[in-house]
């Protein structure tokens, strides 16, 4: 057993950069998720670890084992494909057995490994069936139970859930948290859902364009994005930015004026703050609160059951969504004013990075 | 209540009968050219060869009425066309694994997006466009007693010489070769198109489970075109019974008969000879042999398909 660590990979086809210098540790037993846009190298970088591709620069070590020269089947890794990849032609049990047979495993071993993979996934009465016998959910737990017997060191997952429905695909979410919790093993999942990443992760790395924006814990990442792009791409519905411009500080905190000339208390260190240049107010809709402070146009109500979001139009143009804390949400065209709670308002300087509230002495 | 409910689904169904009726009868259009073809240049022949062949029929003599098994008898107490029976299933035999193996083996080494790969795909198939007469030309070459090409390579390694035109044991051998090299270009592009829609990634999860290459050759590979091996053999073995131009043109059945193969029997007994009764039954052998032979691999593949 051991952590992952990636040192200075890069990756180009040609003149095309995918990748550069990209290190990263992953520690024995973490449940770490690659979350990014579609392109951003996620997968490449999965499958690298996988050794099914090789990178261009740079060295993949597996606790003390230096792994990215060495063949797929010797990593200590399995994988669970984003399309099963299963045997077609051979039932459950064979499609499980197959990586136990080409390492020589005893016969009575494979059959007990398979016994207790099939039972944990609940897929015993499959055993004797094809893949295409077979409907996508119990595909996919074929497809972990085929990983679990293997007993890698990691598990690499490949967007393993964007095949299923959403119900069977939140059920699955639970499962393979718990299925974590009990095998103890490094786990790699690759994803471009947020939701994912954020249920099942214990730290989330965020990669747009082939680089690592950021990586940490689920909240911390909701909560203190270091880039804009992090703090565009987590939380639903997408954090709110508002173009602004500095306004001074007041007892060492950066004041904003908004387009329509409303100052904002921010609880930002302004010695902090770059002095010059374009800055973005960044804030979630759960941090806006109507009642005073700047005039805003309800344009669309959204009810989700738990929480009614309202979309409003302020002077400039730009759209602010808020949680509408009562149960009756205003109507649309209604004129609405909004606060921003300081202590959680962000700013973004021009190059995208975060600047974040100090919590006072 | 049961007599209330039950006309009303037979009038249903009467009306829309009708409708398919009429709408049949109007598709026949667009088949009957098709029909038309078949029936006179397929069926039509098919029964007027099988009732040839119960009758005495010379082309210079003339019809001389039936003579119900006789043509039959005469064929399988005729000891050069039980002859022309045993090439022509060995050679079907020497040629059909031949097939599917050379034909699997190119189209597997040949399986990838590599320009001189691409090259080598064209050459092997270029060769099937060859008509018989410049293949067999070429070959005869290539077979000339003590100077054609496989008559030097011998002498240079010092091995006895072989010499397919003359000698018994090698002319059927011979023929077989110059076909395989002749028309491996279909098998091979049949199992490129297989091999081509298995998915990369039961490939990539097969590396993960470190499947050797013979182990991902037998276990991933030959299964996934269980199908198209099926199809080559029952193609080929169907192809390979009709063996003639070759033969003729490089052996001319010899030396002793020994390469004679069944459709040049038919046809010395039915061109040469002109008794075309005796040649039509001949017909019916070949086409006998081929119907089994194609029956039993159908059922062979149908069969292991279902386990």
């Amino acid at each position: 057993m051991g952590g992952l660590s990636l040192r200075g990979l890069s990756k180009s086809y040609g003149s095309l950069d995918i990748m550069r210098d990209l290190s990263l540790e992953i520690a024995d037993g973490e449940f770490a998720v690659f979350l990014g846009p579609s392109g951003c190298g996620k997968s490449t970088l999965l499958r690298m670890v996988a050794g099914l591709e090789a990178p261009t620069s740079g060295e993949i070590h597996l606790g003390n084992r230096r792994i990215d020269a060495i063949a797929p089947g010797e990593r200590g890794v399995a994988m669970v494909f984003q399309n099963y990849a299963l045997y077609p032609h051979m039932t459950v049990k064979q499609n499980m057995a197959f990586g136990l047979r080409n390492v020589g495993t005893p016969r009575d071993e494979i059959a007990s490994k398979i016994a207790i993979a099939a039972k944990m996934l609940e897929i015993a009465h499959l055993l004797d069936r094809k893949p295409g016998q077979l409907s996508g959910g119990q595909r996919q737990r074929v497809a972990i139970g085929r990983a679990i017997v293997k007993q890698p060191e990691v598990f690499l997952f490949d967007e393993p859930l964007s095949n299923l429905d959403a119900a069977l695909r939140s059920r699955t979410r639970i499962e393979l948290a718990r299925l974590h919790q009990r095998v103890q093993s490094t786990m790699i999942f690759v994803t471009h859902d947020q939701v994912e990443a954020m249920t099942m992760a214990t730290r989330i790395v965020v990669m747009n364009h082939g680089r690592i924006e950021q990586v940490g814990a689920p909240m911390e990442i909701y909560r203190k994005p270091s880039t804009r792009f992090v703090a565009s791409f987590i939380g639903s519905p997408s954090m709110n930015f508002l173009p602004v411009v500095q306004a001074g500080e007041s007892d060492g905190r950066a004041l904003v004026r908004l387009a329509d000339g409303t100052v904002v208390a921010t609880e930002i260190l302004s010695a902090s703050v770059p002095r010059s240049g374009e800055m973005t107010l960044g804030v979630r809709a759960e941090h806006v609160t109507p009642g005073s402070g700047t005039a805003a146009r309800v344009d669309v109500v959204e009810r989700l059951g738990e929480r009614t979001l309202v979309y409003a139009i302020v002077d400039d143009g730009s759209t602010i969504v808020y949680d509408e804390p009562g149960d009756v949400a205003p109507a649309i065209g209604e004129h609405v004013r909004l606060s921003l709670d300081p202590a959680n308002v962000m700013l973004f300087d021009a190059a995208g990075l975060a600047y974040h509230a100090e919590p006072r002495a | 209540m049961s007599g209330a409910i039950l006309p009303a689904p037979s009038q249903r169904t009467a009306t829309t009968g009708s409708g398919i009726g009429m709408s049949a009868w109007a598709n026949m259009f667009f088949v009957l050219p098709y029909i038309i073809v078949v029936v006179a240049l397929v069926i039509a022949p098919l029964f007027l060869g099988i009732w040839l062949s119960f009758q005495d029929y010379d082309m210079l003599g003339g019809w001389a009425g039936g003579v119900a098994f006789e043509n039959y008898t005469n064929l399988f107490s005729d000891r050069i066309f039980l002859g022309t029976i045993r090439n022509t299933l060995l050679f079907v035999v020497m040629t059909t694994p031949a097939f599917v193996v050379v034909g699997l083996f190119l189209a597997i080494t040949l399986n990838s997006h590599l320009r001189r790969h691409a090259v080598l795909r064209s050459v092997f198939f270029a060769s099937s466009v060859l008509s018989v007469t410049v293949v067999t030309l070429v070959w005869r070459l290539v077979y000339l007693p003590n100077q054609g090409l496989l008559a030097s390579v011998t002498n240079l390694l010092g091995l006895p010489g072989i010499d397919p035109v003359t000698s018994e044991t090698w002319a059927l051998p011979g023929v077989a070769v110059v076909t395989v090299w002749w028309i491996i270009g279909l098998p091979m592009t049949l199992f490129l198109a297989a091999l081509q829609q298995i998915p990369k990634e039961i490939y990539e999860a097969a590396a993960l489970d470190r499947a050797s290459r013979w182990a991902t050759l037998t276990s991933i590979t030959l299964p996934s075109i269980r199908r198209t091996i099926v199809v080559v053999t029952l193609l080929e073995v169907i192809l390979q019974f009709q063996l003639f131009g070759q033969a003729l043109l490089i052996t001319g059945g010899g030396p002793d008969n020994r390469s004679r193969p069944m459709v040049q029997f038919i046809y010395e007994t039915g061109f040469r000879d002109l008794q075309v009764g005796f040649a039509a039954a001949a017909s019916q052998v070949l086409f006998a042999l081929m119907l089994v032979a194609a029956i039993v691999q159908f059922w062979v593949g149908r069969s292991r398909d279902e386990r």
